[in-house]
């Protein structure tokens, strides 16, 4: 057993046992109430720069499989739970969390009173901290966690999308397959948008976030999903330049970031939420029709929707714990985005409906034309 | 939507009395619904048999009928009280199978009510194999493959196409009833001819044993808008093969990744849909191939039930009362999440700690039952335990079970193959047999191939045994982290438990307290309940202070505890920990009570107990509630935590008044009769000093500790004699012996006598009638509850026996004389709230059998019976109010006659004997309240599910020293009224002797045809046999084991047929009435 402690930038330490691989991990701490998906959330891309605190206590029961993955890697900088399980089973599995974070060079914490972690985040808000198995001097952690980069102002987006474009083709084809043909802007795509687009008959292909609106349209596609994605997006300038060269000219669903970039590309403001969204079981209320979908959730960034100049945009969902938007529309512009996952991974399966309006917007566009 | 205005008065069906399979958890879930209903401003109609239930308080529903929960009553009832609607899903399966009964007997439509939550057609499909199946197929979901069989004949042919082991589930039963696993074509014509009996349309559904596969179950919650969520998933730690209610059960599922979750929460989502419970709550089963994930659905309970229960202390979400809401047309996005306040219901809790359940099993009770476990559900109670981990939760659930062991702890066996038998065969107690295979190297392979419990399990099993061996005064934290007791600690370090709670207490080493909030910590919670666990301490770097004992040196260490203290006076109440055979809802109810009248007098009241089925354990019951076990070392945390200004120790039954010396000796204050005088009045010898002292009479006997010993007590005080073994519960291991012979065998093999462990042995008074009374004090006041006469001779233990209040044959002097014995103890015991007394009485002559300076379990009977909350009175007394000023203060004998009755836990355990004696067997009551004996006791025996017959065959067969005139003069009030009778031999010979005649049948051992083809044959419509002798012979134990399988009514003692027959003549006299309790007591 080996030591590590967590160390926040105002000076909290808690003190456990590391996992994974050894070595320092900076990132922003934020907590996860998801009792199972370590595995998706892990290889979330959208996690880049965060270190992620598991609300439930027990984590790694059913080891790591093959195919639960949410992207090629992990992205997050650290991982913090209360207890690891020294054996997974599960008939999928295939090796430990604990070989897996090694594998990957993750730097894990166990053993510490994270229930304590997550209210103390809750009450403060999301903090920059340290995981650290070598260094132990707390003086000089603090102030290396102060000095390290925090997630406000700066575009992660690159570190995560994709080098080269790529089709996909895993997962989920259905008989349907490749009647839209679908362009994902890749800000930190995770690979269930792309197995349910797949599902809901679309071709899709991956393309790099620097990917600018002529390149896109010059490929012809029935429409465009702007990602999920890490970080602020108020960074990332270029994507919402994108979008705002795509809007209207093309059917657009909007993802978690890619929501906040449609936000952003319509004229509307993002704002930091006090410690994020991040969870399996948030209400979302359609606002249409007054029905409620528990939601997958990953955020710290919200979109101000009464912000956007246009008036023809409409909130369209609310997230019932706090009231804050979950999702805006225009069917003008033929435009949809959500705050939230419908993809799940993890999380409840309530909200996949709408990769089947997106193939509904894009066959009466197609129609139209 | 909000709530529906079409609708103004709604029926509520309790679940009637506490069976096997169907306990408190349906209080809980009523009391919670007639209050939601009542919030908001409906006239609630309840009707419930089970008079130790909240939910029949007065002041809970608008009209409370506590009559039996039969259609022709609730026809009645409903003919009376017109309700709008009937909500049918909160009453367990007695509540859904007689809404059903009136649905399609036409009485609903007739009466134009409506039934809301799920209609007939949804219970239908739920409930009803055929249609499940069907339903399932068309979602797409597999279900194991099975057949219907109607008869004998079918359930062959299914069976060999389906191929052994296979499962036999009866349709329309609860529990499991009727149904078990039959690995032959032998155990096939058994079990399937049983399931065919049970099941109420003689359904059986022969199913594909899926047996070792992983069992899951969720707990789903849909409103008016379709709106569904999910509020616990549960993974068996027992896989399939074991009732889930026998199950050691964990919340959340342990072992399944998100994707495997999902699909499962996707089919659960679909199959609520599907089968159209239209608002409220259900309990989907599934079954997992362990080898690929292959998900089968097994069953779904379109009602609330005990794992709903279950799921909602465990999450901390309100199911039953969220259910009661959502029936009258609110959605779930409508109503508040009581414990954040400002989010709404309409989300899925998540939880971080880790919920086990253990269940509680009376195996020592029956000796001549199996005690192997299969689908039929056996266990009678339950324990919850919250932790941060496994390993803690389930150790902390070992040691609330009370079963004297302190956690998670080994069983002696004799050889290899004794303890694998053990480990494959499932049973109470696989567990302690995991410790020692793992103690003994089993490896988890092995265990898994033996067990097929999950290897998850069994790691965590095997790293409590590995730590064990290595604690030591400096890992205490980590051992306390795992669970461990301070007792297991104290084994280990070879010292007493006191040394091991100073140690840690040097060591800072202090449980904190968490709290359950629905969320994980993501929004701010306002209910405090709370739960222990032992966390690693965090700092903050800069603040010092002088408790620090950072490692680092630098800056305090802290622990997080979330306890909210309030500068009010505050009293603890401590609970009764899992129900069992002798300690169940009645004493519940008392400690609820407390916390109800305490709130009245604006003190905060905190609650520890460990029973997920009770109404105590609700959040909203107390100010505050602690889900901890009931041990001394977790009340003393408490209590140091809270520093309370007084302990009440006197209602939860036996499980805290064991507490009250310990607590004492730390300097906690008991309010209330002091512990010296409980002990004055439990300690045998300190006993016989006090009926001496006031010149009482109790039966002579004395303490022994050899055989000899009794022998010559015995000899002294002559046959027979009761024996006992000392400091016992529910008349656990008592018997009435006759003669040398067996008291040697009954000390040599059944208790074991030695210097630690005496035997009593008292005289028996022969054909003596018992009196229970109920008193409370304030110290100045004293003031009788109720008399209760036994309407069974003493030697039938007082929680089995019939009561009737007042009583219907002692004297008016003999009543005064108990009176006056009553307040002579009381005074002497200086009794500050309330005192059990029970006397027996033989020609006038009043014996003081026993007395018990607490909540008895008649309480809340007497309560209901002579309108005053007896319990609530007690609590204000023991904090200082005088009854003079509560306003009682004398004796109420009511105009109305009230007959407690039994309910035997026979069914569940075939060819056990259902004789009564000195040891108690029932696990539940009921009560029977008119203006006469008769139609009073007839309501009682409806209620307990003996049918009463008004025509028909009675077979009469009593032993030789009962054919005394009072049998013969039950034979002939029976002729008169129109009945045949049968009888053996001798009994036939007497009767005639008598000039009653009667038809002799051959005993069962000459022969067919025999009584049991009659009762088979359904032409016996009540039996009357009293028992030959303490060693029945084995014809008769057939006689009433079958006639309970086959639902005729039994009675075993004189006095019961007596009592049977008045009954029966009101019957045929006129017709049953209802009348609400509210009116009874105008």
């Amino acid at each position: 057993m080996k030591r590590a402690i967590l160390v926040l930038e105002d000076g909290t330490v808690f003190e456990g046992i590391g996992f994974g691989a050894g070595g320092e991990a900076f990132g922003e701490v934020v907590f996860n109430t998801s009792i199972t998906g370590y595995q998706e959330i892990i290889t979330d891309p959208s996690y880049c720069g965060q270190i992620v605190t598991m609300t439930y206590p027990l984590i790694g029961n059913y080891g790591v499989n093959e195919e639960d993955i949410e992207s090629a890697r992990p992205f997050l900088s650290g991982f913090v739970v209360k207890e690891l399980s020294a054996i997974y089973s599960n008939w999928r599995a295939t090796q430990t969390l604990d070989e897996y974070l090694k594998k990957y060079n993750i730097v894990g914490i166990q053993g510490i009173d994270t229930r304590a972690l997550t209210r103390h985040l809750r009450l403060q808000g999301a903090m920059q901290g340290v995981i650290s198995s070598e260094d132990f001097n707390l003086e000089a952690l603090v102030k290396k966690v102060k000095e390290s980069p925090h997630l406000v102002g700066v575009d992660l987006v690159k570190d995560v999308t994709c080098k080269e474009p790529y089709d996909w083709d895993g997962g989920l084809r259905t008989t349907d397959y490749g009647r839209y043909n679908v362009i994902v802007l890749d800000c930190g795509v995770k690979y269930n948008i792309l197995r349910n687009l797949a599902k809901a008959g679309c071709k899709v292909r991956v393309v790099s976030a620097t990917t600018t609106a002529e390149e896109i349209l010059k490929l012809k596609p029935d429409g465009v999903l702007l990602s999920n994605g890490p970080g602020d997006p108020a960074a990332v300038t270029y994507v919402i330049k994108t979008a705002t060269n795509l809007i209207g000219k093309i059917p657009i669903f909007g993802i978690c970031l890619g929501h906040q970039m449609l936000g952003l590309a319509l004229g509307g403001k993002t704002f930091k939420l006090k410690f994020g969204h991040h969870g399996g079981n948030h209400p979302v209320k359609d606002l249409k029709t007054g029905r409620v979908a528990i939601t997958s959730q990953n955020h710290g960034f919200n979109v101000d929707i009464p912000s956007i100049p246009r008036k023809d945009i409409i909130m369209t969902y609310v997230n019932l714990y706090d009231n804050t938007a979950e999702g805006l529309e225009c069917k003008k512009l033929k435009l949809f985005s959500v705050q939230y996952h419908p993809e799940a991974g993890p999380g409840p399966h309530d909200a996949e409906y709408l990769f089947g309006k997106f193939t509904e917007i894009m066959k009466k566009n197609a129609q139209k034309d | 939507m909000p709530k529906r205005t079409d609708i103004h008065k709604i029926l509520i069906i309790g679940s009637g009395p506490i069976i096997i399979g169907q306990a408190c958890e349906f209080d809980y879930s009523g009391t919670q619904a007639c209050k939601a209903l009542k919030e908001e401003g409906f006239k609630v109609i309840l009707v419930n048999s089970n008079p130790a239930t909240i939910m029949t308080d007065p002041e809970m529903a608008d009209r409370t009928y506590i009559e039996p929960v039969t259609p022709e009553m609730l026809e009645k009832i409903i003919k009376r009280e017109r309700p709008d609607a009937l909500l049918p899903t909160l009453g367990g399966q007695t509540g859904l199978n007689v809404s059903m009964q009136l649905a399609e007997r036409g009485i609903l439509d007739k009466y134009k009510v409506q039934m809301i939550g799920a209609d007939r057609r949804a219970i239908k499909k739920a409930e009803d194999r055929k249609l499940f199946k069907k339903a399932m197929q068309k979602i797409g979901l597999d279900l194991p493959e099975s057949g219907l069989a109607y008869n004998m004949n079918e359930a062959r042919k299914v069976a060999n196409k389906i191929g052994f082991p296979i499962i036999i589930r009866p349709s329309f039963t609860l529990g499991g009833t009727g149904g078990g696993t039959a690995y032959t074509r032998e155990e096939l014509e058994v079990l399937a001819l049983r399931g065919l009996n049970s099941s109420m349309i003689s359904e059986i559904l022969i199913e594909e044993s899926v047996i070792g596969w992983k069992e899951y179950e969720l707990e789903v919650m849909r409103d008016k808008k379709d709106n569904v969520v999910v509020i616990c998933s549960i993974e068996n730690f027992d896989p399939m093969g074991v009732h889930t209610g026998d199950s050691i059960t964990v919340a959340p599922a342990q072992t399944l990744t998100d994707r495997e979750y999902q699909k499962m929460r996707d089919a659960a989502i679909a199959c609520i849909r599907e089968i159209g419970v239209e608002t409220g709550g259900s309990n989907i089963q599934f079954a997992l191939n362990p080898d690929n994930g292959q998900m089968v659905v097994i069953e779904m309970n379109p009602r609330v039930s005990r794992s709903s229960a279950l799921a909602s202390k465990a999450t901390g979400f309100p199911i039953a009362k969220i259910a009661a809401k959502l029936a009258v047309g609110y959605t779930l996005d409508e109503l508040p999440n009581d414990i954040t306040k400002v989010t709404p219901a309409s989300f899925e809790p998540t939880i971080d700690y880790c919920v086990v359940k253990i269940p509680r099993f009376a195996f020592e009770k029956f000796p001549a039952a199996d005690p192997t476990l299969g689908i039929q559900m056996k266990s009678v109670g339950e324990t919850m335990a919250i932790g941060r981990t496994f390993k803690e939760a389930l150790q902390k659930g070992v040691r609330g079970l009370e079963i004297k062991r302190n956690g998670f702890e080994g069983i002696k066996y004799k050889d290899k193959a004794e303890l694998e038998a053990n480990l494959k065969r499932p049973n109470s107690e696989r567990l302690f047999y995991l410790y020692s295979a793992l103690k003994d190297g089993y490896s988890l392979d092995k265990l898994y191939e033996l067990t097929k419990i999950d290897r998850w399990f069994l790691q965590n099993l095997k790293e409590i045994v590995e730590f064990e061996a290595k604690i030591s005064e400096d890992n205490l934290l980590c051992a306390k982290q795992l669970g461990f007791s301070d007792r297991q600690i104290a084994k280990v370090l070879n010292c007493e438990e006191d040394r091991v709670r100073g140690l840690r207490k040097k060591q800072n080493v202090k449980p904190v307290y968490k709290l359950v909030d629905t969320c994980a910590a993501e929004f701010e919670a306002f209910t405090p309940y709370y739960y222990s666990t032992y966390e690693t301490p965090f700092k903050k770097i800069g603040e010092t202070s002088p408790t620090s004992v950072w490692r680092g040196g630098q800056g305090t260490e802290n622990t997080e505890d979330e306890v909210r203290k309030t500068g009010k006076k505050k009293i603890m109440i401590l609970g009764g920990g899992p129900n069992r055979i002798g300690q169940g809802i009645e004493f519940d109810y008392c400690c609820v009570h407390a916390s109800f009248a305490l709130k009245e007098l604006g003190l905060e009241t905190i609650m520890v107990n460990s029973n997920p089925e009770t109404v105590s354990t609700d959040y909203d019951t107390s100010d505050k509630l602690y889900f901890e076990p009931v041990t001394l070392e977790d009340v003393l945390n408490i209590i140091d935590k809270e520093k309370p200004d007084g302990v009440i120790v006197q209602l939860g039954g036996q499980t805290p008044l064991n507490l009250a010396l310990g607590l004492e000796k730390s300097g906690v204050k008991i309010v209330g009769t002091t512990p010296d005088a409980i002990d004055r009045a439990e300690d045998r010898k300190r006993f016989a000093e006090l009926v001496e002292k006031l010149g009482l009479i109790q039966p002579p006997g004395g303490t022994a500790v050899t055989v000899e010993e009794a022998k010559r007590i015995a000899a002294k005080i002559g046959y027979p004699v009761l024996v006992r073994p000392s400091y016992v519960l529910g008349g656990r291991a008592m018997e009435i012996v006759y003669d040398d012979k067996s008291l040697e065998y009954y000390i040599g093999n059944a208790v074991w006598a030695s210097p630690e462990r005496p035997v009593l042995v008292d005289k028996f008074i022969e054909e003596a009638v018992e009196v229970d009374v109920d008193m409370i004090a304030d110290g100045e006041t004293f003031c009788i509850g109720g008399i209760l006469e036994h309407i069974e001779e003493a030697g039938v233990h007082s929680g089995d026996a019939a009561m009737v209040l007042p009583p219907h044959t002692l004297s008016e002097s003999t009543i005064n004389k108990i009176r006056h014995y009553t307040f002579c103890l009381a005074r002497e015991l200086k009794v500050v709230g309330l005192m059990n007394v029970q006397y027996a009485v033989k020609n006038s002559t009043v014996y003081i059998l026993e007395v018990n300076p607490r909540a008895s379990r008649t309480v809340p009977f007497v309560s209901k019976a002579i309108g005053v909350p007896l319990a609530k009175l007690a609590a204000k007394v023991m904090v200082g109010k005088k009854l003079k000023d509560l306003g009682f203060t004398k004796e109420i004998i009511p105009k109305h006659i009230c007959v407690k009755e039994s309910v035997l836990p026979f069914i569940k355990f075939p060819g056990v004997d259902i004789t009564l004696g000195p040891e108690m067997k029932s696990t539940g009551e009921v009560m029977g309240i008119d203006s006469e004996f008769g139609r009073a006791y007839c309501k009682s025996q409806l209620a307990a599910g003996q049918n009463l017959p008004v025509k028909g065959t009675v077979f009469i067969s009593v032993k030789d020293s009962d054919k005394k005139p009072i049998v013969a003069e039950t034979a002939k009030k029976l002729k008169s009224l129109n009945f045949k009778i049968f009888s053996t031999v001798g009994t036939a010979k007497f009767l005639a002797d008598n000039k009653i005649k009667v038809r002799t049948i051959q005993r069962v051992s000459d022969g067919s045809p025999n009584l049991l083809d009659l009762i088979r044959e359904g032409k016996i419509h009540l039996i009357i046999n009293t028992p030959s002798g303490k060693i029945p012979r084995q014809d008769e134990i057939k006689i009433r084991s079958s006639a309970v399988a086959f639902g005729v009514p039994v009675v075993t003692t004189l006095p019961g047929a007596n009592a049977c027959v008045t009954g029966i003549e009101a019957l045929v006299k006129g017709k049953l009435e209802v009348k609400p309790i509210q009116e009874y007591h105008k």
